[in-house]
């Protein structure tokens, strides 16, 4: 990881992506704004993986979007390299993106079916390199299968002709083939097989020391983001309940609904998993077009009091010093 | 103690446009009252398939050979109405995606006593009453309020204890769960997971597990039976299975996971290559092109399951498809 005196690659401020919903049938003019990410704000290092985990509808994809501004945000700030993104032309941001790139959870989806590997890898170098030619386009594609771990001489193959795992391949040569600073990994794994998962998680840690790339992994399985990642973030109903290092956050998490995240996750050994002190959480995630006044958590939480259902919990820093936040009226006990 | 279902040599082969899909291929096990079994396998593995077999639910192509024994009855094969005496009623299968088992066009309330009246002949109120106590046993507040919605009001979560309380009506003495908890969230997995844990020990049902994660094994089950490629290639107790692995793929499973209780970052051992093609399976050993002890023989001959000594003593059942004497490798552990 990088030091900590380096400026961010990417600064997020505040950013909120807020959808207006109408509510009550297709004849109804009742709209109620769905807040999906509501107040994010982290930094990313260079070289750096940051993982993103919550449960479905926390807003995670969401805020991933936002970054690249594929889902315009509704309020904040997404500061690249010292320039704020949403300032940005058409133009000036297009520019910008051959440095940011994302991959998709469903590999085959994510493909276009009609063109083959070679075409789909090259498509970028079209947009950002047309000077390349013909040639120096296959070249460089070639060369960003084989580091992938594609064979060469698949060029001509279209997706179909590919297992979930090759074609999850597919989609990181294609993310690489510019050599971007930055990849947003939208759960990237969470549709392969167990077996076909770590080659996947291996590879993209391969790239990131070789490219020095910077990742922001969503993911939920907590497992495999505690794997990839330099650092956490935890987020329920839109909002961070904790940010910190990914040692920090196992060993000791702050927040009750990280702390229940982490004792969710089944362990793969019977002794362990059977002698393991469970919390577990009551109830479903509220929705989010009606959020729990206060505390987004509280209606869930084990050490909820009125003082949670009155005032949002800030994220502050829990004082050990690296940097650990957690956003919770009760954390101290 | 008689076993309440015997599998023997089951086979079960799809007819496709470009050949045939060999699904199923010799398998045989059993299930004793009360036991907790888990069958764990990736996508093609052939875990789901044999329980449609056993159900009578394959797939038009479908064509089923073997032997099945439910508490000592042949049922491969019976038509359709004596099978109805058996399957959701003392043989009870839920799935992994609940709405698609629900009908959506009619109420809870109507989906339940229609079970209790169709099989227990039990009058219209008395199922009222006894479809709302096992709502209640599996976990949904206010179930008597809730008893007349329709499917898509309830939550996923919500959705699969009311598949589960379905499954229970009639009091089955086997549970088949079909990968129960993998669409839900892991907080809601470890609910549910909880539930199930619960029926086993207040019911004595026996459950069977189908699922990819061998952590939801851990914690639930007392046997494993580890599929590969439509074959069993090893079975034995839940210790064994995850202390003392004695196939190469159960090995290469547990190295590639990665692990929530384990600190510091270590490289993922990926299981290399991708599960053979069903439809064109190689001569010999169907792991042989993945497996790093593979030797000549593994080329040639299907290896047979075959018993070997148990690490948790005698009387305890363990068996491998593999022409490796031992496998002496470490777990990570």
């Amino acid at each position: 990881m990088s030091d900590a005196a380096a400026p961010p690659l990417l600064s997020v401020r505040d950013l909120k992506v807020h959808f207006d919903m109408r509510v009550g049938g297709i004849f109804s003019r009742r709209h109620l704004p769905l807040k999906a990410v509501d107040g994010v704000s982290f930094d990313l290092k260079a070289g750096e993986t940051l993982g993103i985990v919550g449960e479905s509808g926390c807003g995670k994809s969401t805020l991933g979007r936002a970054i690249l501004r594929l889902i315009e945000p509704t309020g904040g700030r997404v500061v690249w390299l010292g320039q704020e993104l949403s300032s940005l032309g058409a133009q000036a941001m297009r520019a910008r993106r051959q440095d940011m790139q994302i991959i998709f959870q469903d590999p085959l989806a994510s493909l276009n079916p009609r063109m083959t590997v070679g075409e789909i890898i090259a498509e970028p170098l079209s947009t950002f390199a047309p000077r390349l030619g013909r040639e120096g386009k296959k070249a460089r594609v070639k060369e960003m299968m084989a580091k992938v771990g594609l064979l060469p001489q698949m060029i001509n193959r279209y997706p179909h002709e590919f297992s979930g795992g090759q074609c999850q391949r597919i989609g990181i040569a294609r993310a690489m083939v510019l050599e971007p600073k930055l990849i947003v990994c939208d759960e990237p794994v969470s549709a392969l097989d167990v077996s076909i998962r770590a080659q996947i998680v291996n590879l993209l840690m391969r790239l990131q020391q070789e490219f020095g790339l910077s990742l922001l992994f969503i993911g939920h399985d907590l497992s495999i983001v505690r794997h990839i990642s330099h650092r956490i973030m935890v987020l329920y109903l839109g909002r961070v309940m904790e940010i910190a290092d990914r040692e920090s956050i196992y060993l000791r998490a702050r927040h009750p609904y990280t702390q229940a995240l982490i004792s969710a996750v089944p362990i793969p050994d019977p002794d362990k998993e059977r002698a393991k002190r469970r919390l577990v959480l009551q109830g479903d995630l509220p929705s989010p077009l009606a959020p729990p006044s206060g505390c987004v958590f509280r209606t869930r939480c084990p050490k909820a009091t009125r003082l949670c259902a009155e005032e949002i919990p800030l994220l502050e820093e829990d004082g050990t010093g690296d940097l650990h936040r957690v956003a919770c009226h009760h954390w101290r006990e | 103690m008689t076993a309440i279902l015997d599998v023997r040599k089951l086979d079960t082969r799809f007819a496709a446009p470009d050949g045939e899909v060999h699904a199923v291929n010799d398998v045989s096990f059993h299930i004793d009252p009360g036991e907790s079994v888990g069958v764990v396998g990736e996508s093609g593995s052939g875990k789901t398939q044999i329980f449609l077999s056993i159900m009578g639910l394959l797939a038009k192509n479908g064509r089923v050979g073997g032997s099945v024994r439910y508490r000592g009855k042949e049922i491969l094969g019976l038509p359709p109405r004596e099978l109805n005496r058996i399957r959701g009623v003392t043989m009870s299968m839920i799935f992994q995606d609940p709405m698609t088992s629900l009908n959506p066009y009619l109420r809870i309330s109507r989906q339940m006593t229609e079970v209790l009246v169709e099989h227990k002949g039990m009058h219209e109120a008395g199922a009222r009453r006894r479809s709302i106590e096992l709502l209640d046993r599996v976990g949904i507040p206010s179930a008597k309020a809730r008893f007349d919605l329709y499917p898509h009001e309830f939550s996923g979560g919500m959705r699969q204890r009311v598949m589960i309380a379905m499954a229970l009506l009639c009091e089955p003495d086997l549970l088949i769960a079909d990968e129960p908890t993998t669409a839900l969230d892991v907080t809601i997995q470890a609910q549910i997971l909880e539930l199930m844990a619960d029926l086993k020990r207040d019911f004595g049902t026996a459950i069977i597990m189908i699922t990819h994660d061998l952590g939801v094994v851990a914690g639930l089950c007392d046997r494993v039976m580890v599929m590969y490629a439509g074959r069993v290639v090893e079975t034995g107790s839940v210790r064994d299975i995850f202390y003392r692995p004695q196939h190469p793929y159960t090995l290469g499973l547990l190295r590639s996971m990665p692990r929530i209780d384990k600190h510091g970052a270590t490289q993922l051992t990926a299981i290399p290559g991708q599960p053979p093609n069903l439809q064109a399976l190689p001569p010999g050993c169907v792991y042989q092109e993945r497996c790093p002890f593979a030797f000549e023989r593994c080329q040639a001959d299907v290896p047979a399951l075959r018993s070997i000594a148990a690490g948790e003593g005698p009387g305890k059942e363990r068996a491998k498809a593999c022409h490796l004497e031992r496998l002496e490798e470490e777990v990570p552990a």
